[in-house]
């Protein structure tokens, strides 16, 4: 079979498949990563010394453990204890968790960022600690730490592709079934790579919008 | 006493670690009344200012806003706050709003209007300040004395019942120090009642009702300034006024 | 969890064994990372428009895919492709390698490009040719600049080295998960593998840190504009 008989015929079906899984995978761990990075950075910032302490550990754990490892503990690992997950909602809790982690870290640094001084102008307008948070720390803190989130949201997409190794049958998954069944493995990983390739690049695209939207001037984000 | 006093303080002590910053401040203003606080650096000026407000809260001493006690109520001090405009040295002001937004923001989400409203009187305050031209820019933007002005304008948008100036003029270059100084003129004619802290000697004696000559704590001396410049009573009072006009000028 | 965890102890030199593998993988890809990483930095930043627009674009292909996908498509494709019968383990560190040599080139390149135009021109000024220039000059300084960012790659490629458990290695969670399959206990063998990688992350990192002490120059970070500045 050609090239493009056997793109069409044997890998188009499977390859959307898996690319609409992959979509999937990413897209409900977006939110939750962001979720996750505000709850512990605000815990870091601005929590008691033990709640500070209890983040630390969190993001310490997974940044210094292989996202596949937390993929294994939460699919494997778990049913011992007696909590079964789907293939899916374990991926999507992994990716959340430690994205969420990766991106702690770069709204801890925005929220530092942003000079004492704002804070007090803002509680001596008479705004409670909360709203000073909400409307003059976040909005800011928001624009410093969109740089590193949008690496991390295109770490997302790439590290989508370890689901397979918990049996959610995304791109990859779908992709190496295929080439084990036909012996086309250079063949099948091309596309299925350029799909990824793809997804990246419009990715990027996309969140570099979202910064010019979003930008003000005097309000610089650093580039890391 | 026929009139309640806008501010009372009374025996304010606040220690930094083992260095006791201010020992025993007490003092009144009454309502319209503009007072200048003067004292070399490290003497507690700013301190008693964020002790007033309670953003630093004072070890000891009692704090009261038109008769009602500000001190030791954590729950209420929102709402005292509101009453008590600030205005910084470094102006903080909002870098993702614009100075419209700066403005704006206090009555929006601190007083609840509605955004027209809000708009309208933010508008009108910073005709008052001079900057209605500059309304849609970011502090990025801004000069430095344009920037304090957008302060005193946020500040002013609260309806305060007294004012602290807290060295507003230390940050800015020479030639914006005027432009700034002439809006808290007129806010002094129109009858706010201020409480400034500055280096600014010459500005100090214009507008001043009466000056606090801060010293290692304690108020030294307080009075007209014409009093304490013509007839200091203490040698100290004499030396600091006389270097601080020589190194500021009239 | 912490008597399961301890009945395993005696698994832990198998478990150790597939750490001195992941270190020899990471070791392995940082070298070939830095071998051709370094010279594309400089590439991009000195040659000319040819040699830039195709360093470009291998850096674009070798970030734009996932690991897991560099991996399957160079081990089962390309390798037996061009004839190349590599083990798992000598093409794991060529892939990964490959990979770091493109987050790598970045690394320099901001390095180099700190340093600011005023130091090639010094030494072009005293008579070096660009390449002398490059020796003596660019390339003493963008190392030490670069030891955080790098020390950053390292921790990167510990974690990206278990992806490898997908071509067979025999690295730390290829073995755990080894183990874990034969005794149907997971949890705590999973937990001791997660362990023995913190352990290699922070240690590397505290090393790596050291180091970087070590062959600092007083006041180059304020020099170049870093938080001192």
């Amino acid at each position: 079979m050609s090239f493009w008989t056997f793109s069409t015929d044997i890998l188009l079906l499977p390859v959307l498949k898996g690319t609409l899984v992959t979509l999937q995978l990413i897209l409900l761990s977006v939110l939750p990563q962001f979720l996750i990075g505000n709850i512990i950075a605000a815990g870091r910032v601005y929590g008691s010394r033990s709640l500070s302490f209890a983040c630390r550990l969190f993001v310490g754990f997974f940044r210094g453990t292989p996202l596949l490892i937390q993929l294994f503990i939460l699919y494997y690992g778990l049913p011992s204890i007696g909590i079964y997950l789907e293939p899916m909602t374990a991926a999507v809790i992994g990716f959340s968790l430690c994205g969420g982690a990766y991106m702690s870290e770069y709204i801890r640094g925005a929220i530092q960022s942003i000079r004492q001084g704002q804070m007090q102008a803002a509680l001596s307008l008479g705004m409670s600690r909360i709203k000073a948070i909400v409307y003059i720390t976040f909005p800011q803190t928001l624009r410093r730490a969109l740089p590193g989130c949008s690496n991390e949201v295109v770490y997302l997409i790439k590290y989508s592709s370890l689901a397979f190794m918990v049996t959610c049958l995304e791109l990859t998954g779908e992709g190496k079934i295929i080439a084990s069944r036909y012996f086309r493995y250079t063949q099948v990983f091309i596309v299925v790579g350029a799909v990824y390739l793809i997804l990246v690049t419009i990715a990027t695209r996309l969140l570099a919008l979202l910064e010019k939207k979003l930008e003000i001037p005097g309000l610089e984000v650093s580039r890391h | 006493m026929s009139e309640t006093k806008i501010l009372k303080v009374e025996d304010i002590h606040k220690r930094f670690g083992d260095n006791e910053i201010l020992k025993g401040i007490t003092f009144e203003m009454a309502k319209g009344e503009t007072k200048v606080i003067i004292g070399s650096s490290g003497a507690g000026k700013s301190s008693l200012l964020r002790c007033i407000n309670q953003l630093t809260p004072p070890d000891r001493g009692r704090v009261w806003l038109d008769g009602e006690e500000v001190t030791h109520h954590k729950k209420s001090i929102s709402g005292f706050r509101q009453r008590m405009g600030m205005v910084f040295q470094e102006f903080n002001l909002f870098d993702h709003l614009t100075a419209l937004g700066n403005v704006m923001i206090g009555l929006t989400r601190v007083k609840g209007l509605h955004k027209a409203e809000a708009r309208k009187r933010a508008l009108h305050e910073l005709e008052r300040v001079g900057l209605a031209d500059r309304a849609d820019l970011y502090p990025a933007q801004l000069s430095g004395g344009q920037k304090q002005r957008t302060s005193i304008a946020r500040a002013l948008a609260m309806d305060p019942d007294l004012i602290l100036f807290d060295e507003p003029t230390s940050a800015l270059d020479p030639e914006l120090i005027g432009e700034v100084l002439e809006v808290i003129k007129k806010l002094a004619d129109g009858g706010m009642t201020m409480l400034i802290v500055t280096h600014e000697i010459g500005f100090a004696r214009s507008v001043a009702d009466e000056i606090i000559f801060l010293e290692a704590g304690t108020i030294l001396e307080q009075g007209p300034p014409e009093e304490l410049f013509l007839r200091p009573k203490y040698a100290r009072t004499r030396k600091f006024l006389h270097k601080i006009t020589e190194l500021y000028g009239d | 969890m912490l008597k399961e965890i301890l009945q395993f102890m005696p698994m832990l030199p198998y478990l150790l064994q597939g750490a001195l593998i992941t270190l020899a993988l990471v070791a392995g890809a940082l070298a070939v990372g830095f071998g051709l990483g370094l010279p594309m930095a400089l590439g991009q930043v000195y040659a000319g428009k040819a040699a830039r627009r195709l360093i470009g674009l291998y850096i674009w292909f070798f970030r734009g895919l996932p690991v897991l996908i560099l991996l399957f498509l160079f081990y089962f494709g390309l390798f037996s492709l061009f004839k190349l019968n590599l083990a798992a383990f000598p093409a794991a560190i060529l892939v990964l390698g490959l990979r770091s040599a493109a987050y790598q080139s970045q690394i320099f390149r901001g390095s180099i490009q700190s340093l600011g135009q005023g130091q090639m021109l010094a030494a072009r000024a005293m008579g070096m040719d660009t390449l002398r220039a490059i020796w003596y000059v660019i390339l003493p300084q963008t190392l030490r600049v670069s030891i955080p960012s790098w020390s950053n790659e390292y921790c990167i490629l510990l974690k990206d080295s278990a992806v490898t458990y997908a071509i067979g290695v025999m690295e730390i969670l290829t073995r755990g998960n080894f183990i874990a399959t034969r005794t149907y206990q997971p949890m705590p063998i999973f937990l001791i593998c997660a362990a023995i990688f913190i352990v290699l992350t922070y240690g590397g990192t505290r090393l790596l840190h050291n180091l970087e002490r070590k062959v600092s120059i007083p006041g180059f970070e304020e020099r170049g504009g870093g938080k001192l500045a």
